[in-house]
């Protein structure tokens, strides 16, 4: 299993050692010419997605990897990656991806005094979040399914191969959420 | 509080990889956003101008913090002077997302810098050498910056610290653990901490380099010598063409590995900062707070 980690900006280190950790290999996606072989799965990390939605449409990187989503090629979003993948952004700003049928909030929690972590049911099982200056999602739609609601905000959902979470897997031991992703890649076949 | 400092080291993971830019007023955050900065530093004046006006420099005026904060969506930091752990309050009180204990302004106290662990808000400290960085992590601080020489645009300063640290840094890993005393004892910093960085061949928290940072070329080489990202004070809005400089400069960081691309962006970006050298100038920053 091959995945590719967005590496314009952010935690994408921290996301790469998560996937090798697992046994799967992993390698960073900077610009074109990064994704001209094959892979399984697309991880968006953590980091500043004002910053990542600059730099994928000045890398060129835009357009094949938003058509490679619409197409059904599984994809990880973490935070700020939950933030490219959401079709809406509350106060209008304009999508980056939209290929989610969810509305999010950024910064929703507020500064850095909001950020905080905890332990939460996500689908069947529960698992460690650590929200960063985190977003949640105000609302889902159509087909996006709910898979984690912490204090009555929902912070992870799934529609079809894409998996979105407000918190930061990458950023602890548990490969909870890796499972469910690598479980999304090994149903394609 | 533990997990406060680890949300705190975290919030610096996030930031990797990207470009923290010094801004003035609302307008120059807004730009730099527009650019891509990943963080934007709040200061009434940039080094340069502190460099070229003398005088006392203290923490800036909240209200233009709030204004900063007000006008952009990715995080603000701002900077306190060495020690001042008053001004420190002021800043958390302000829900700051990151607070500066700063050598660019002029230190309020020269032996103690903040208690940083009192805080719920991360500090960032700058730093010359390993021994630096780890006594400013002993004292709370969550992310790492080099001293470079802020507000010159000569960019030798945070070369020579960068480099320093991580000669030490492969000294430290290159120890017999029963090495490890002596040389927390030569450093002058907690064993346990020469004993992370033994074990984990880096920082215990993320190092950015700052102080300098004039053109793409300067930040790809800090980030070839192994920052994790970069901070640019006086070198955008001091440049002819700010907003396509610090574009500029953000591309630079992320493909720093690329020479093709980075010929290519270092063009056509009008005037650089004028830049100071080293031997021109009078006060020496990175002497501050050791």
């Amino acid at each position: 299993m091959r995945i590719g980690v967005l590496a314009l900006q952010g935690a994408f280190a921290e996301h790469i050692a998560a996937v090798e950790r697992l046994g799967a290999e992993a390698f960073e996606i900077r610009s074109l010419k990064d994704i001209s072989g094959s892979f399984d799965g697309l991880i968006l990390p953590g980091g500043e997605s004002t910053v990542m939605k600059k730099l994928l449409h000045r890398s060129g990187l835009y357009t094949p990897l938003r058509d490679a989503i619409a197409d059904g090629l599984p994809v990880l979003g973490t935070c700020a990656g939950m933030i490219l993948l959401a079709s809406g952004i509350d106060g209008g700003e304009e999508p980056c991806f939209g290929t989610m049928d969810i509305t999010v909030r950024r910064n929703a929690y507020g500064r850095q005094l909001g950020s905080f972590s905890c332990r939460e049911k996500f689908a069947d099982t529960e698992t460690e979040m650590r929200f960063i200056r985190a977003p949640y999602v105000t609302e889902a739609r159509g087909g996006a399914e709910v898979l984690s609601v912490h204090d009555g905000k929902i912070v992870a959902v799934r529609q079809g191969r894409q998996l979105a979470a407000a918190f930061h897997p990458e950023l602890t031991d548990d490969p909870t959420i890796y499972e469910h992703f690598f479980s999304l890649i090994e149903d394609k076949d | 509080m533990k997990d406060r400092y680890q949300l705190n080291k975290e919030l610096a993971q996030m930031l990797k990889g990207g470009v923290i830019m010094d801004v003035t007023t609302p307008e120059q955050a807004k730009i730099a956003q527009e650019a891509g900065a990943c963080a934007v530093m709040a200061l009434e004046r940039i080094p340069a101008d502190i460099r070229a006006a003398g005088g006392v420099s203290r923490m800036s005026d909240p209200a233009m913090i709030r204004s900063i904060q007000e006008a952009v969506s990715i995080p603000v930091m701002a900077k306190c002077r060495i020690g001042h752990f008053a001004e420190a309050q002021i800043l958390e009180a302000i829900e700051i997302d990151y607070i500066d204990e700063s050598e660019v302004l002029s230190p309020a106290d020269d032996v103690y810098h903040v208690d940083k662990t009192q805080f719920k808000v991360p500090f960032v400290c700058g730093a010359r050498d390993l021994g630096e960085a780890l006594r400013r992590i002993a004292e709370g601080a969550s992310m790492i910056r080099t001293k470079g020489e802020p507000g010159t645009g000569d960019i030798v300063q945070a070369v020579r610290h960068m480099r320093k640290m991580n000669s030490q840094i492969r000294h430290v890993v290159s120890l017999h653990e029963d090495e490890l005393y002596e040389e927390a004892k030569q450093l002058g910093v907690p064993y346990d901490l020469v004993k992370q960085v033994h074990d984990s061949g880096r920082l215990p928290v993320v190092n950015f380099a700052a102080g300098g940072v004039a053109t793409p070329a300067d930040a790809a080489l800090m980030m070839q010598l192994g920052a994790e990202g970069v901070f640019v004070g006086s070198g955008i809005f001091k440049s002819g063409d700010p907003k396509k400089r610090a574009e500029a400069i953000v591309r630079a960081v992320t493909n720093y590995n690329d020479a093709k691309q980075l010929a290519e962006l270092s063009e056509n970006l009008g005037e650089a900062m004028v830049g100071i050298n080293e031997n021109e100038i009078k006060i020496i920053m990175e002497e501050r707070g050791i």
